[in-house]
């Protein structure tokens, strides 16, 4: 008795049963993995080429005083960024209180409430798409018409601005917060019905602690979306380079991008030495907010 | 040799969709179900001319099932037969499809369960559910059996004890008594679903509600489940949906066998109910000829 293996090795010996590999299926394979590795590689290197200029053009300007002085518009060995850093700090804390409970709880409505078959639930899915579309600038419009003008006249405060970056980013937290809940399978909410559990204690209790490392992920996320915009402060009337902390919701303020718009615009290549210092320090704090995302999401999201 | 450009299996419904050699229409249920159980024993469940629809369209229609408290019965059939859709009626699972309607009338220890009073949540804390995939939470043991318990407002200190009492219920404890913290997750498939039926048990319901709780599981595991509702039946009353006819045979003491009803039409299949007999009848002796036809493995 020969075993299967020994008869398929007699058989391969008297003729060729699978044909030799096509030499232009190999070129083609070979052209195509070089032109993705080449889209890589051209963004990689341009990424790479940025960083490298910013560095080099702003490491003479980073020191310590540069974090704990007030911008100064005609010294630029004393001017810092104390006001601008302070303000986006506290922008994106009164954002994320904006944003989270209103981006959540439209999440849950729409996942967990709202019936498809009914045309305004359809409605809001499709505007919402749209709305994390919409230039940043044209929320700045509409910050400026309506809450720093207008219904709201907030005039051009903290709180003002928080609102409008709350409004930016606001259908961004919709949507990531839409799948981390729809990650949540249907057989653990049948679960927890199942055990006499009211659909308002499956979702505190079972869908939204299973679904908040996504949610908490996609939060800060959007959050340091927000906190590198620059052209909705502009257009609500951020403060130019002040010389003091925002003390209340009411109080004036600027963050690091209008600091360094308004660095920039100097002639003096002494204060381009401080936008592209700024610019390090921005960096700085997006990467450290990105780091703890990627570190809630390997750490805490829920395989299923 | 199989000619592959016809369909490889043939649809079982096509199968059974003529009649067979001796003449029985296996797709056309009788006008009235066949029932010989004790009709005067105390019942649980008494469902008489249950109607199932999913947006307007019948699903099941006409079922009639005496309960009896302390049974293990068993809903046998062909798929999509409406076994698991009745089932669901038992516990008011249907209430969450959007679209679906129960009709006919369900009295559970003499209460319509359906009038208008009466909370679907409240029915579910007394009429426990096990899926036919384990869905633990993504929680500790001790946790998922707990919370249950949590909803009932059970106190914490009395909490251990209600979580022990249910795990040696589901003959869990001693495999899980040294990591009840530990994620539920890391469990095996078995010890999930005996898991699930531990939760289900710590609500202390007098009716548990398994639909094709061994269908993920090996033999091994699933022998572990059937052993367990002999020994559960004394305390709670078990309704179990199985596609396994062995498995109805071994567990259950009645057993109600349903079919898929087309003769309205190749697209109006209603789940109907043929038969509602003793377990050692429905296998030895069915009344009906497609009983018959069916536990002989003719169709189906």
């Amino acid at each position: 008795m020969s075993t299967p293996a020994q008869m398929a090795g007699k058989a391969m010996q008297q003729t060729t049963v699978i044909p030799r590999r096509n030499p232009n299926d190999a070129r083609k394979e070979r052209g195509f993995a070089f032109l993705m590795y080449a889209a890589v590689a051209i963004a990689f290197i341009s990424l790479a080429a940025l960083m490298i200029q910013i560095a080099s053009d702003g490491a003479g300007a980073l020191s310590w005083n540069l974090l704990t002085n007030f911008p100064s518009k005609i010294n630029p060995a004393t001017s810092g960024v104390k006001s601008a850093l302070y303000g986006t700090v506290y922008l994106m804390i009164l954002t994320a209180i904006f944003v989270i409970p209103i981006g959540v709880g439209s999440a849950i409505y729409l996942e967990e409430y709202a019936d498809r078959r009914r045309w305004f639930n359809r409605i809001i899915e499709v505007n919402i798409q749209n709305l994390a579309s919409v230039p940043s600038v044209v929320y700045g419009l509409l910050g400026l018409a309506f809450v720093v003008r207008g219904p709201l006249s907030l005039e051009r405060t903290l709180l003002a601005g928080a609102i409008t970056l709350g409004l930016l980013v606001l259908p961004v937290v919709i949507i990531v917060a839409r799948e981390a809940i729809r990650a949540v399978p249907p057989s653990i909410r049948d679960g927890s019905l199942a055990l006499g559990a009211t659909k308002w204690q499956t979702i505190w209790k079972q869908v939204l602690p299973g679904s908040m490392a996504g949610i908490a992920t996609g939060v800060i996320l959007a959050l340091s979306r927000a906190i590198g915009e620059t052209a909705p402060l502009i257009v609500i009337g951020a403060a130019v380079s002040p010389r003091f902390l925002p003390d209340g919701l009411n109080s004036e303020f600027t963050a690091l991008p209008v600091q360094i718009f308004a660095f920039s615009k100097d002639s003096d290549p002494q204060f381009l030495q401080l936008a592209s210092a700024t610019i390090i320090v921005l960096m700085v704090l997006l990467l450290a907010m990105n780091s703890v995302a990627i570190y809630l999401r390997s750490r805490f999201e829920q395989k299923w | 040799m199989k000619n592959m450009t016809e369909p490889a299996e043939t649809d079982p419904l096509a199968k059974s969709a003529s009649p067979d050699a001796r003449g029985v229409d296996l797709t056309t249920a009788p006008d009235t179900p066949t029932i010989t159980v004790d009709k005067n024993a105390e019942k649980i469940f008494d469902c008489k001319d249950v109607n199932v629809l999913y947006g307007g369209k019948l699903a099941v229609e006409g079922v009639e099932i005496p309960l009896l408290k302390g049974d293990v019965t068993a809903l046998i059939g062909p798929s999509g037969c409406g076994k698991s859709t009745f089932l669901r009626c038992l516990n008011r699972m249907n209430d969450l499809i959007p679209g679906a309607e129960v009709q006919g009338s369900i009295v559970y220890h003499g209460q319509d369960l359906y009038a208008k009073e009466v909370d679907a949540v409240q029915v579910r804390k007394r009429i426990g559910m096990v899926f036919q995939k384990p869905n633990p939470f993504p929680k500790s043991i001790y946790d998922n059996i707990a919370f249950g318990p949590r909803l009932r407002g059970v106190a914490k200190k009395e909490m251990d004890e209600v979580v022990e009492t249910a795990l040696k219920r589901a003959a869990l404890w001693d495999d899980v008594k040294d990591r009840l913290k530990d994620n539920a997750f890391g469990m095996s498939g078995g010890q999930q679903q005996r898991l699930c039926i531990a939760r289900a048990l710590a609500t202390e319901p007098d009716v548990l509600l398994m639909d094709e709780p061994c269908s993920a599981l090996d033999p091994i595991s699933t022998g572990k489940i059937e052993d367990l509702m002999t020994e559960l039946k004394e305390r709670v009353s078990i309704v179990i949906v199985t596609h396994n006819m062995q498995q109805a045979a071994r567990v259950s003491d009645k057993t109600a066998f349903f079919i898929v009803d087309l003769s309205a039409g190749e697209n109006k299949r209603i789940g109907k109910l043929v038969e509602f007999a003793p377990t050692e009848q429905i296998f030895s002796n069915p009344k009906d000829e497609r009983t018959e036809q069916y536990v002989t493995g003719k169709f189906g």
